[in-house]
């Protein structure tokens, strides 16, 4: 851990791993969504579910969906905010088989028409790991720049997507590919050292077999 | 790379003539590949949100739960009135620990230093000593850095996370972290520092996390009092020459030993110890 791993971050109370990492779920699902989240079913399983009310985790994972960080004073009234700017929302505890204590899903429209479901758990300390999405197992932080790839799962989609970052100069520091079954929708993660410009998200998705490209900022950037 | 004990620093620290804060900015530097200055301005960021964060301290909230909230009021009552059994510069202290664990218990924003739950600890011995002394605010940062250095190792060799090792590597090491802090401020060097961390964490060690309802609000709040007290009795120590027997990573290393041992219902699950006293099962939420 770096030393502003052990002081920091600034955030809204009373936990970092029920209340700030629960904003930071939030935030990454609507960054995964790639739009103005209009309706969410949020489920939360162990100790969110159990201790989630007293820590604020449901408004936190709310204050997030809805653009909020970490340090937003709005956060103990995101329920509010989501009424005023039309974000429908419910709530249920679930018993999730697997999960870390600290997990919630959420499943989200978007306004013009996008849906996700998201799977991500708080690890402390406010770092979160998002777990699945739409059911396919993931596994990245966005601690780092992030792309995310939802991809036909089929021969040469891989090189497409290394070729367009390579030849932005982007280095990329851990790949990982996902999928659910063979021939079927993979997600392609890559995480990198820089991040990655606006024209490598621009040309992706008109490449062959990509379905969708997402990009998460470092903290740095945001 | 982080360091992986005191003992580690110390070395760099002979070796090199540096003090504690150089080696701790330096190595941050590698690490995140940062100047001097961008590493200095962040660290002045968080330096400047828990001055605003004791600022904005509202004696009239109450947290959701209603089991916190208006305590610090009270005490700023009674310290700035009653002949007090520890005097205006502790009464500060205590003061400004409850004020800002309340203000985390209550949804505001607060600097998690090391964790959310113990947040009150360094600003409460920090902003006392900064007025006190008149310290400057690069002063202060610099001892910042010299917690966020023993924090580091602590992480490292131990934890520093009620979940994982009980509230001695919560409030013992946000404590720890404050003593290495003050004892650097008063001019102590390396070793002086060392045995402050470890007269503190020794002192409170053991010590397990039994958060009343799963909440970070019983006993947490009142454990940030502890915790900063604790921290200026060990730096006191420290400076007074008096030394730890047993080596600081040692203790770091009991710390780890005990925590391990530790029943899970004491390790932040809201089902041991304070937890599952009649009075405390009485919260439901
Ligand atoms: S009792 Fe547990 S939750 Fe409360 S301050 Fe200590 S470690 Fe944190």
């Amino acid at each position: 851990m770096n030393i502003f791993e052990i002081l920091g971050p600034v955030m809204v109370g009373p936990s970092s791993s029920h209340t700030a990492g629960a904003v930071r779920i939030g935030y990454m699902a609507r960054k995964i969504l790639g739009e103005t989240p209009v309706k969410a079913q949020i489920q939360l399983h162990g100790s969110f579910a159990a201790t989630g009310s007293g820590h604020g985790t449901d408004r936190a994972l709310l204050a997030g969906l809805l653009g909020m960080e970490p340090d937003d004073s709005r956060i103990p009234y995101s329920r509010q905010v989501a009424h005023e700017s039309g974000l429908a929302f419910s709530f249920e505890n679930v018993n999730l088989r697997d999960a870390h204590p600290n997990t919630a899903v959420l499943t989200v429209w978007g306004k013009e028409g996008n849906q996700v479901k998201v799977q991500a758990s708080s690890l402390g300390g406010g770092r979160i790991m998002v777990n699945q999405i739409d059911g396919i197992r993931v596994d990245f932080t966005g601690e780092k720049p992030t792309l995310i790839v939802q991809n036909e799962d089929k021969p040469g989609v891989l090189a497409d997507i290394c070729y367009a970052r390579y030849s932005q100069d982007v280095n990329i520091a851990t790949l990982q590919l996902y999928r659910n079954q063979k021939g079927g929708y993979a997600f392609t993660i890559a995480e990198t050292d820089t991040d990655i410009s606006e024209d490598v998200i621009q040309a992706l998705p008109h490449m062959q077999g990509i379905l969708k490209v997402i990009r998460i900022a470092s903290e740095e950037e945001k | 790379m982080a360091f992986h004990s005191l003992e580690q620093i110390c070395r760099l620290c002979r070796e090199e003539n540096k003090n504690f804060y150089q080696v701790i900015l330096e190595d941050d530097m590698q690490e995140r590949e940062a100047s001097a200055e961008a590493s200095h301005a962040k660290m002045s960021q968080l330096w400047q949100a828990m001055v605003q964060a004791d600022r904005d301290y509202d004696p009239t909230l109450r947290s959701a739960s209603g089991l916190s909230g208006c305590d610090g009021g009270r005490a700023a009552a009674y310290y700035a009135s009653a002949d007090s059994y520890c005097g205006d510069f502790i009464g500060e202290v205590v003061t400004r620990a409850i004020q800002m664990a309340e203000s985390n218990a209550c949804m505001r924003r607060i600097v998690a230093a090391p964790t959310a739950g113990s947040c009150g600890v360094l600003p409460a011995v920090l902003i006392p000593c900064a007025h006190r002394y008149q310290l400057s605010d690069q002063q202060v940062e610099e001892a910042l850095y010299v917690a966020a250095g023993i924090g580091q190792v602590i992480a490292s060799r131990a934890f520093i996370a009620g979940a994982t090792g009980g509230c001695q590597a919560e409030i013992g090491s946000a404590s720890a972290m404050a003593a290495g802090a003050l004892a650097y401020l008063k001019g102590g060097n390396e070793e002086v520092i060392c045995h402050a961390v470890a007269i503190a964490l020794k002192a409170l060690l053991g010590l397990v996390c039994d958060p009343v309802a799963g909440l970070v609000e019983v006993p947490c709040v009142k454990r940030n009092v502890i915790g900063a007290v604790n921290a200026m009795t060990a730096a006191d120590q420290a400076l007074a020459g008096i030394q730890s027997f047993i080596p600081v990573d040692q203790v770091i290393d009991a710390m780890r030993e005990v925590g391990e041992k530790m029943a899970s219902s004491l390790r932040e699950t809201g089902l041991g110890g304070l937890a599952a006293t009649p009075k405390g099962m009485e919260v439901t939420l």
